[in-house]
């Protein structure tokens, strides 16, 4: 069976070490907060200025001036700081972020991204999307393998507005966790009970299984 | 060096027709609600906003779109307002947008002296077409210049009458750099309270950079998004 967001999550979060300050995006990259292990120390970034982000309120604790980066009501930590909005990229652009995991629209071969416009159609705004990826050396983009309409978001180049050149190194989709390297996606990791063929015939840019394939644990 | 004000409307009477605004806020936090408030009622119009968000359909910026105050606006997020959407497809509005985190050291750099900066963010993109790119240490730079405004409209939660200003939570944002990069920079505060009443060790705007001060009234604070757990 293909993943559900939530197990796209899990996946992810195993990539997560102590000692971690972390940007997550808004959508599957979120849920990654609930899947953090036991006993270990990852401190979440919101780029609209805190860091120590904790989980949504109760009623009584929401606060209007207390908001993550996608508008929802948040909590601060023990250990909490806030700060502005050009102190917050400066953590970005300045690399102190360790990891970064966002969602896109198409990832290309070459690690190409495009997350932020459909030309004619869709005008929000890239947000802070550029600046992440173009100073964090630690980005995994947290995405389905196909759009709604059934198509493969994995592409041999972006057809839509870019958002980074060549920025992207690994992605997990609901089928597998892959590694962008010398031009291909190298599948690294299959979803459990997912056909290699599958794989294959919903990934339109260049494909290499790797020979120390393995299912996904969860 | 008093420099309070009645009240919003006195504070914004001389915002002209054609003005460059900045307005603090991410989202609806931490926006100029009174300052949005007497601008709809000042009727002034032709205007370009700096501002991270448009606000949404009825409430923040989002009410000077709906009475077409706006000429043009620079944003880096505006996905939550669907007049927005609907001006900018029909070509009544003009956008530029810009990169979250360009936005705001432009906006710092305005209020800094520095006139342009090299950034990684958005090279190969749409977003650095016909601007300077450089290789510096093997990676690539796109030049970015200042963002300056005729006005600027910020929100804090504390002030003092010489106009330091403290912030609270995530209304921070925006805020403290745009109140560095007007030449007439308004805020608006929940408390307003004699010199001497802030702590200095916690001041986060100090007062040289605030041109009027004035205490806000009514404020809304509406939520966007709010979550919940259960307890």
């Amino acid at each position: 069976m293909p993943l559900d967001k939530f197990s796209i999550a899990k996946r992810i979060a195993k990539e997560l070490r102590d000692g971690y300050y972390v940007n997550l995006g808004i959508g599957i990259p979120t849920l990654v907060a609930n899947y953090i292990p036991e006993g270990m120390d990852v401190v979440l970034q919101s780029e609209n200025g805190l860091l120590g982000m904790g989980p949504f309120p109760v009623e009584s604790e929401v606060d209007a001036d207390l908001i993550n980066a996608g508008k929802q009501t948040v909590t601060m930590l023990k250990g909490a700081s806030l700060f502005s909005s050009a102190d917050s990229f400066a953590m970005i652009r300045g690399s102190h972020v360790d990891l970064t995991v966002l969602g896109a629209m198409e990832i290309a071969e070459n690690g190409d991204i495009a997350n932020w416009k459909i030309p004619g159609k869709m005008v929000k705004g890239m947000g802070g999307a550029m600046d992440l990826v173009a100073a964090t050396e630690n980005i995994i983009v947290a995405m389905m393998q196909t759009n709604p309409k059934g198509e493969s978001k994995l592409l041999p180049a972006c057809t839509l507005p870019l958002t980074g050149k060549a920025c992207i190194t690994r992605v997990c989709t609901d089928l597998g966790f892959y590694e962008i390297k010398d031009g291909a996606f190298h599948l690294i990791e299959i979803a459990p009970d997912v056909m290699v063929e599958e794989v294959k015939a919903k990934t339109l840019g260049k494909l290499v299984i790797s020979d120390n394939l393995k299912v996904m644990e969860l | 060096m008093n420099k309070v004000v009645k009240n919003a409307d006195e504070a914004v009477k001389d915002i002209p027709n054609g003005a460059t605004l900045m307005l603090g806020g991410f989202g609806l936090c931490g926006i100029p609600e009174n300052g949005i408030a007497a601008l709809i009622r000042k009727g002034v119009t032709g205007l370009t906003c700096i501002s991270n968000n448009a606000g949404v359909d009825d409430f923040g910026i989002g009410l000077m779109l709906k009475t077409r105050q706006v000429k043009r606006m620079i944003s880096s997020y505006v996905g939550e307002n669907a007049e927005f959407e609907r001006q900018l497809l029909s070509g009544e509005l003009e956008v530029e947008l810009i990169p979250q985190g360009t936005l705001a050291e432009r906006v710092r750099a305005g209020g800094a002296g520095i006139p342009a900066f090299f950034t990684p963010t958005g090279y190969g993109t749409e977003v650095a077409e016909g601007k300077e790119t450089r290789e510096i240490g093997g990676k690539m730079y796109v030049l970015e210049k200042w963002l300056k405004a005729d006005f600027a409209l910020v929100k804090a939660w504390k002030g003092d009458t010489m106009g330091n200003l403290i912030y609270k939570g995530t209304a921070r944002n925006f805020n403290p750099m745009m109140a560095t990069a007007g030449k007439i920079v308004i805020a608006e505060v929940e408390e307003l309270v004699e010199p001497g009443e802030l702590d200095p060790n916690q001041i986060h705007t100090p007062g040289i950079y605030v041109s009027r001060i004035f205490k806000g009234e009514n404020y809304e604070k509406r939520i966007e998004q709010r979550t919940v757990t259960k307890s």
